[in-house]
């Protein structure tokens, strides 16, 4: 039997099992066919309620369970790297018309998603924290920004880090309206999110784009106090003019 | 082919490493004497995850155990996915590399599960083809893990020994004896496992592996194990833990338990068991 024949009936679980599978007597394996159906199935939702444990609060678990059904025979993983899994889920949460009342949901799983790949990446240095008071005045318009490689914008048209806080913190704010963008960055090892106002989210986002300090300030950013937050969170590695 | 340089995995307990115990394993290791990871959990590009295991392997030696290289896939070798394991080997030099006799990856995708080869003569070159392309890849030895099995393929010409045999004769690569695994696959196929460890090559065994299985029926009534890592040894497989060393001698022995994770006591108290069944032999 080829594995194109096994892998098909693994992931359709109405499909007849396979021929030539057996058990001890020489009877048809049946149900010992859905161990491995069980296994791929169980393991790969596991890896996607880990991976987005707020969008299955906001949508709850029955729910996310028979709606992971879906998404995994549409996207079963295209690497052996479970950390990576999912990453389609915003799209497809996007255009799943049965959480279409929920229209920030793929907001917050860029959120998660973002949170998980910042997790896993690459180790930097922080800028050593006087190389910009170093910099003469007159020079500090031209000067150009390295982000750490676990930086990332997730711009919303939605309240997104208010409502990820009030799943995740305990006596969190409830979200107020509006467009949020959050800055998430990784001082040390654990994933950390800000809430950016739309001017300082504009800055940054120039500033990641390879903009100079002078040529992202004309977004009307508070740039000293959005600085100093990139500088406190270690999302600066290094500058250059 | 390859070369030996790389120190062994002690003839001690090892555990298979989980985040929750990190920070006992570097105060109260009791018996545990080496740690296995999973290798794709350790394939990112950096974090916690690479810090702590480097924080491990100054204290431990390590033993990385792939779950996703798909051995035993009838496509390609997955080269990008081979750079990845070079990188974390490389990173951290571990003591022994391993991986399962199954496939998981297809055109599909990759399905997250070790799932069963026949056991013909095809089957038999292309798992030799795709064990020296990783050896010669790795600059290693590795070991291949006999599989926990649920059904048995009607065109296998081969015994699952046998199998394995060949292989290591045509790749010299060593192999990794889960007794867990032949416990469960003996009870499911209806086979004596006193049989099957009599009839393997353990001349070979670098490492043996003991886990917790489940217990359920198939469509006639007959016992089903399942491989879940999900609880203590069972008694039955102590046993056969037993008469597996007095064959192969002392070898490292891992307690696998991947799903609901004890606190460290419970772990601890299973590698205590295991270091047991080692002093006994060794006696």
């Amino acid at each position: 039997m080829s594995q194109t024949a096994f892998a098909e009936a693994l992931l359709r679980p109405d499909a007849p099992v396979p021929d030539g599978l057996v058990g001890p007597t020489g009877a048809a394996a049946g149900k010992r066919f859905n161990v491995y159906r069980n296994n791929v199935a169980v393991s790969l939702t596991e890896a996607l309620e880990a991976g987005f444990p707020v969008v299955r609060k906001l949508v709850g678990p029955d729910f996310f369970k028979a709606m992971e059904g879906v998404f995994l025979r549409r996207h079963p993983p295209a690497s052996p790297l479970m950390m990576h899994y999912g990453a389609e889920m915003p799209d497809f949460l996007a255009g799943f018309p049965p959480v279409a009342h929920l229209p920030y949901l793929a907001d917050v799983a860029r959120l998660e998603l973002g949170l998980r790949t910042a997790y896993h990446a690459e180790d930097a240095r922080p800028l050593a924290p006087d190389a910009l008071a170093q910099v003469p005045a007159e020079a500090l318009g031209a000067v150009r920004m390295g982000f750490a490689p676990a930086v990332r914008l997730v711009a919303s048209t939605f309240p997104v880090h208010d409502i990820w806080l009030a799943n995740t913190a305990a006596g969190a704010p409830p979200s107020g309206p509006g467009a949020q963008t959050a800055l998430i960055t990784r001082p040390k090892l654990d994933p950390c999110v800000d809430t950016l106002s739309p001017a300082a989210a504009g800055f940054v986002a120039a500033l990641m784009a390879g903009a100079s300090l002078g040529e992202a300030a004309e977004t009307g950013a508070d740039v000293g106090a959005t600085l100093g937050l990139l500088l406190s969170r270690q999302a600066i590695t290094d500058i250059s003019s | 082919m390859f070369d030996a340089r790389h120190q062994s995995l002690p003839d001690r307990p090892g555990v298979g490493y989980k985040a929750q115990h990190f920070a006992d394993l570097r105060v109260d290791p009791g018996p545990v004497g080496w740690l296995e990871i999973h290798a794709e959990n350790y394939m990112g590009d950096g974090g916690r995850p690479l810090a702590q295991l480097d924080a491990l392997a100054d204290r431990f030696p390590i033993s990385v155990h792939g779950v996703g290289l798909s051995i035993g896939s009838e496509g390609p070798l997955d080269r990008s996915h081979l750079a990845l394991l070079r990188r974390l080997c490389d990173r951290i030099n571990p003591a022994s590399f391993s991986e399962h006799l199954a496939w998981s990856t297809h055109n599909l995708g990759f399905l997250n599960d070790l799932l069963p080869l026949p056991y013909t003569a095809a089957t038999i070159a292309r798992v030799c083809d795709h064990v020296n392309e990783v050896q010669d890849h790795l600059g290693r030895r590795m070991l291949l893990e006999n599989p926990s099995s649920y059904l048995a393929f009607t065109e296998s010409t081969h015994s699952e020994t046998d199998f394995l045999a060949d292989v290591v004769a045509r790749t010299g690569c060593g192999l990794l004896l889960d007794v867990n695994n032949v416990f469960i696959s003996a009870t499911n196929l209806a086979t004596r496992p006193q049989d099957y460890i009599a009839a393997f090559p353990v001349e070979h065994v670098a490492e043996i592996h003991l886990g917790g299985h489940d217990e359920d029926e198939d469509d006639h009534g007959a016992p089903l194990l399942i491989d879940s890592h999900g609880r203590a040894v069972a008694d039955p497989v102590w046993a056969l833990l037993d008469i597996t060393l007095a064959r192969t001698g002392p070898r490292p022995v891992l307690i696998e338990w991947d799903t609901d994770v004890p606190d460290w006591p419970v772990l601890r108290q299973e590698a205590a068991r295991a270091a047991r069944a080692l002093n006994a032999v060794t006696a």
